[in-house]
């Protein structure tokens, strides 16, 4: 075991836990203020839930002995971790400290899920939602691309820190469970525009910091691949801010911050399963890609009409999808002696063949198996809050507090 | 002596330059509190990740002091024209007649309540 190396992914896994609260305040500024703190409370309330079950049985299933298709129960209770993680033969670093880490990416992908299901889910199965959907597609979707001995590792799919475990999955199981859900009452029609920009962009501030984390700290050791998923992260944040502006400036007259903010996170979605694999140029262009197209993906829920409420399949589902397939255009033998060659580098169609296999693959699945977890519970203990319940507000029927004294259906004084 | 009250609803960067008009004729307590509202302005537009949202209602404030009856005409010429910017939105003024005013501290009425 390197110390170095363990040390590196244990301050990742720190980074990585911070975006969590990093994306509370980013959704929480994001809805009415008589629904912040649910919202909010969704995202602490994962970083609760998802951890019990990762250390209990979720991460076994995920990275334990078994045949590909799911993790058996080698790993339970993080009981027999020795020297050696099934698969990770070249792994340098602990192996319990990638298993702390793999827990910081289930607990914020779980949390994901809250952008979409805000102002309606009931608090008790959104935690029962979670529960199940930790065990049933996150942690087999994890072991399938995560673990080397997963399905789709095998075939030579190439995800460096979770465009398709955290982003794509995350965006389509959402849409999976908000089709269940049904839309906000009002919405369209009524007005619930962002309560608190500020605290949206304070949000955006710290899943950019925390995303050096997630991405570089995949490298899971200190070296070269490391250093280029650093910079690809910035720069795809940089060109992802960009990219979104140029759209709002283009289709909407303003450049507003909040499209700046959406931007960089759609940027750094994009670069997720790339960030180790590519050349920093290729790492501009991914950025700029998914920012253009995600600004133009959040307008999609207006055409057809599904309530995404934050944009969780606009900007991480569709970023994600940027990101895979772009990767199978510039993936870069010379940046990570791991990867083949992808298309403009002379690898030919293989790599791009995979990459949208595993794209297709795990949207398909997350989309499937959350709808039916969905459905179940939405005809056992009910999804959705009662018509008075919504209106209140979740703060309150949820939770009985209020965010702000005077705020939504709050007291007029402290 | 009677007293009136006078309300009015301005742009809100006007306030300090009608306190301080109001203060130079001699008028020396008033008291503002935000208000939203609209009237021919109506509102604007606000756009969050593509979608626009009218906003109808849009900040104001509101001014609202009491003066004896002699003062009306005066107090309410001054806060036009000091309110004055010459396009939409620019407010309303109207005065009110009071019944009864009272200080609190010392149970003193009208004129002497002032």
């Amino acid at each position: 075991m390197n110390s170095v190396d363990t040390a590196w992914v244990l301050v990742s896994a720190a980074l990585v836990l911070f975006m969590t609260p990093g994306l509370a305040l980013f959704y929480g500024g994001m809805v009415r203020s008589k629904n912040v703190l649910a919202v909010m409370m969704n995202n602490f309330a994962a970083m609760g839930v998802v951890t019990v079950l990762w250390v209990v049985v979720a991460g076994s299933l995920a990275f334990g002995d078994g045949g590909g298709i799911i993790g058996g129960f080698s790993l339970v209770g993080f009981a027999h971790l020795g020297h050696s993680l099934p698969g990770f033969t070249s792994l340098t670093a602990s192996p319990g400290a990638v298993m702390i880490y793999q827990m910081m990416f289930a607990i914020i992908t779980a949390a994901l899920i809250s952008g979409g299901t805000i102002d309606r889910i009931k608090f008790s199965s959104f935690l029962v939602l979670i529960t199940t959907w930790v065990l049933l597609v996150y942690a087999p979707l994890a072991h399938w691309v995560f673990s080397p001995e997963g399905w789709l590792a095998q075939r030579g799919v190439l995800d460096f820190a979770g465009g398709t475990v955290v982003e794509i999955n995350s965006g389509f199981s959402t849409l999976a469970v908000i089709l269940v859900l049904g839309k906000r009452r009002g919405w369209p029609r009524d007005p619930m525009a962002p309560h608190s920009v500020p605290l949206t962009l304070l949000g955006v501030g710290i899943l950019w910091f925390g995303w050096f984390g997630f991405n570089a700290g995949s490298a899971l050791a200190v070296n070269d691949v490391a250093v280029s998923a650093f910079l690809n992260t910035q720069l795809a944040a940089a060109t992802g801010l960009l990219g979104w502006l140029i759209i709002d400036r283009f289709t909407g007259s303003h450049a507003t911050t909040l499209g700046a903010a959406s931007g960089a996170v759609a940027g750094m979605v994009a670069i997720t399963p790339c960030a180790g694999f590519v050349p920093p140029m290729a790492g501009l262009f991914i950025g700029l890609c998914a920012g253009l197209i995600c600004a133009l993906a959040v307008r999609l829920k207006f055409r057809f009409g599904y309530d995404d409420s934050l944009d969780v399949l606009g900007v991480h589902g569709i970023g994600g999808v940027v990101g895979m397939v772009l990767l199978g255009v510039f993936a870069s033998h010379a940046i990570n002696n791991s990867a083949p060659n992808g298309l403009v580098y002379g690898g030919g169609a293989h790599l791009m063949v995979v990459e949208l296999l595993a794209t297709v693959v795990c949207a398909a699945f997350a989309f499937g198996a959350t709808w039916i977890i969905a459905t179940v519970i939405h005809h056992s203990i009910g999804l959705r809050v009662s018509p008075e319940d919504e209106m209140v507000g979740l703060d309150l029927s949820q939770h009985s507090e209020s965010a702000y004294s005077a705020g939504g259906m709050g007291r007029l004084s402290s | 002596m009677a007293q009136k009250l006078i309300v009015a609803v301005i742009k809100p960067f006007k306030v300090d330059d009608v306190k301080e008009a109001l203060k130079a004729i001699g008028i020396n307590g008033m008291t503002v509190s935000e208000v939203q509202g609209f009237g021919r302005q109506r509102g604007h537009t606000e756009v969050y990740r593509g979608a626009e949202y009218e906003i109808d209602f849009v900040p104001k404030l509101r001014l609202e002091v009491v003066v004896d009856d002699h003062q009306t005409d005066s107090v309410v010429d001054t806060i036009v024209n000091t309110a004055h910017t010459g396009s939409i939105g620019d407010g309303k003024v109207w005065v009110v007649p009071i019944e009864t005013f009272v200080r609190v501290r010392t149970g003193e009425r009208g004129h002497d309540a002032l």
